[in-house]
């Protein structure tokens, strides 16, 4: 089995004359959940983007899943992205999305996908565009799931959810990580969700890593009681790093 | 909570095979039916029309034919006129020349700039059937059906204008049309096709780069038109090398691309004589109807003052050819743009 889902070294991405993410060299371990964390423009977006293929490094590489090349066939088949505001095709029916995700991929679990939507009482028939936020977000991630990825990246993925619906929506990643082995990495500015499902963290600012490791050893080394305190307390500390 | 059956394997993944190409068909279908059936709701509407009008346009002209051939019947006149009557607005083809244009815009220009415009492409690209192949596959499986829909309808057009391009229009005392007529060459033969596939590959990669939707129809449109302009003003007449001579009597279905004269061998002047070589050599020749002498005396006279006038010319009969030249390189850029079209799609960062 896969030991690490990401691997990155030197990664760079620029924009024009700005470096979005620069010198960027870390291992994700599967099996983990991994948030990743950090302010509006830390280049969060930009990390997961290269990983799943989306952009291409300006500098450095990225592999997934044992070494294939992000963005490649294998590399997209054992990944499943839900992006920034989880887009769907608004006129197409729910049904429709199934059958296009279906057909897109070589592997799709229909009953999967089907049972959770009847579970969380999502009509087949409707269109997407009229399904509410949290519904249209659910969506998203079963057809994710329902592609049996060995790992899931999810950018900002409760952002625009209410507390309910981002309470539903972490319950379903933590089953499929649980579960089914999923491994998963996500993006969020929401602290205190992760903490809760997250074991695995890397904190970005201003474009590069400033620290990656197991939570609970991060932690204890940091002695810090929270996530949410080992982050600010971090960035905190180390405004020069972190001033624009 | 339901639980996911098995995990992926990773024995499965070794050999991995590409999803087939035929899966798209069934996503293409589903994404695009409202634009194929608008498309196919114009097009039958736009058949429909010409089928009316085109039988009248038939009609008319049998009566012509009959009225006027062997022998010109008091009928004849009135005939005539009234089939020049019958041919209204879509005589010069000039409303049709849009047709592959709107169809091109509204059809192809979307298709990635919806994509991108609503950020959907970051849910289809990352999906395992790879995002170079679902833009070609994609592309192939709208320009196909919409390329052959106006090729059908151009086969209905051919029949429209028949009349006007029949062999014995002379003989019945009409008008005889060149079949390369501006607004009428690019409607039939496999013109029609040809443009609107253009028009479509134009489209599709404005959509690409400009990545909004509006904005991608308004440039596919301001090109369409002037890389129709071109064709028709600079391209089209240079296909096959011009047919010169110096005969007076160009038959009336020629397209006449030229015409100068000479003097002793060399070059003389471009275009119709200035006025004063008339007055120079010809000032004695009686006044015709509009109080200068008729072109035919006048051309006469500066014939035997040493001057030849040139023509050069497309004979009607190369038709064809320029139908199946203009056909083929229509085919080459389309296929150069949707080619270059997934190119971006899949080395162009999101």
């Amino acid at each position: 089995m896969s030991t690490n889902v990401i691997e990155t070294s030197g990664l760079g991405k620029r924009y024009g004359s700005t470096w979005a993410l620069r010198e960027c060299t870390l291992t994700v371990p599967a099996g983990h959940v991994t948030t990743l964390v950090g302010p509006n423009g830390a280049g969060k977006t930009t990390l997961l983007n290269l990983a799943v293929g989306l952009a291409a490094p300006s500098a450095g590489e990225v592999t997934v899943l044992d070494g294939r090349p992000a963005g490649s066939p294998a590399a997209l088949d054992g990944i499943a992205f839900v992006a920034q505001d989880t887009p769907l095709y608004k006129n197409l029916s729910v049904a429709d999305m199934i059958y296009v995700t279906r057909s897109l991929n070589r592997r799709f679990d229909r009953p999967y996908a089907e049972a959770r939507l009847a579970e969380l009482g999502i009509p087949l028939k409707r269109k997407a565009g009229k399904l509410s936020g949290g519904q249209q977000a659910q969506l998203a991630l079963t057809l994710a799931l329902a592609r049996r990825p060995r790992l899931l990246v999810l950018d900002e993925p409760v952002a625009m959810l209410d507390p309910v619906a981002r309470h539903d929506f972490m319950a379903t990643v933590l089953t499929a990580a649980a579960a089914d082995g999923v491994s998963v990495v996500l993006s969020s500015h929401v602290l205190t969700e992760l903490e809760r499902v997250a074991d695995y963290l890397i904190l970005l600012a201003r474009g590069r890593v400033r620290l990656a490791g197991d939570i609970k050893d991060l932690l204890a080394r940091h002695r810090r009681a929270s996530l949410e305190e080992l982050a600010l307390g971090y960035l905190r500390e180390n405004p020069a790093e972190v001033a624009k | 909570m339901t639980a996911l059956t098995t995990p992926a394997q990773p024995s499965q993944e070794a050999g991995l095979r590409p999803v087939p190409w035929a899966r798209m068909a069934g996503v293409t279908w589903r994404q695009h039916r409202y634009a194929l059936a608008g498309v196919a709701a114009f097009l039958g509407a736009l058949a429909v029309c010409l089928w009316l009008a085109g039988l009248q346009v038939h009609h008319a002209w049998a009566a012509v034919a009959s009225a006027c051939q062997p022998t010109a019947s008091p009928a004849c006149f009135d005939l005539s006129t009234s089939f020049i009557g019958t041919d209204g607005f879509l005589a010069n083809g000039l409303i049709l020349q849009a047709v592959p244009a709107l169809i091109g815009a509204f059809v192809g220009a979307p298709v990635l700039a919806r994509e991108l415009e609503t950020g959907t492409f970051r849910y289809t690209w990352t999906q395992g059937f790879g995002r170079w192949r679902w833009a070609l596959a994609k592309l192939v499986l709208l320009a196909v059906p919409v390329a052959a829909a106006t090729g059908a309808l151009s086969v209905l057009l051919s029949w429209y204008y028949q009349p006007y391009f029949a062999p014995n229009n002379p003989a019945l005392g009409l008008k005889e049309v060149t079949p390369f007529f501006p607004g009428l060459f690019d409607l039939r033969g496999v013109a029609f096709a040809a443009w609107t596939l253009a028009a479509f590959a134009i489209g599709a990669l404005a959509g690409m780069l400009i990545r909004r939707v509006v904005p991608a129809i308004v440039a596919t449109l301001a090109v369409y038109a002037g890389l129709a302009f071109a064709a028709g003003g600079f391209l089209r007449p240079h296909y096959l090398t011009p047919l010169v001579t110096s005969s007076q009597n160009v038959p009336g279905s020629a397209w006449i691309i030229g015409q100068w004269w000479t003097k002793g061998g060399t070059f003389a002047f471009a275009g119709s004589p200035p006025d004063s070589l008339f007055n120079q050599f010809c000032s004695s020749l009686p006044a015709g109807t509009f109080g200068k002498p008729s072109q035919q005396t006048a051309f006469q006279c500066l014939a035997q003052h040493g001057y030849t006038q040139w023509t050069s010319y497309q004979p009607a009969s190369r038709f064809w050819p320029f139908q199946w030249i203009e056909g083929g390189w229509l085919l080459a850029l389309s296929v150069l743009l949707i080619a270059a079209t997934v190119w971006l799609v899949r080395h162009r960062a999101a």
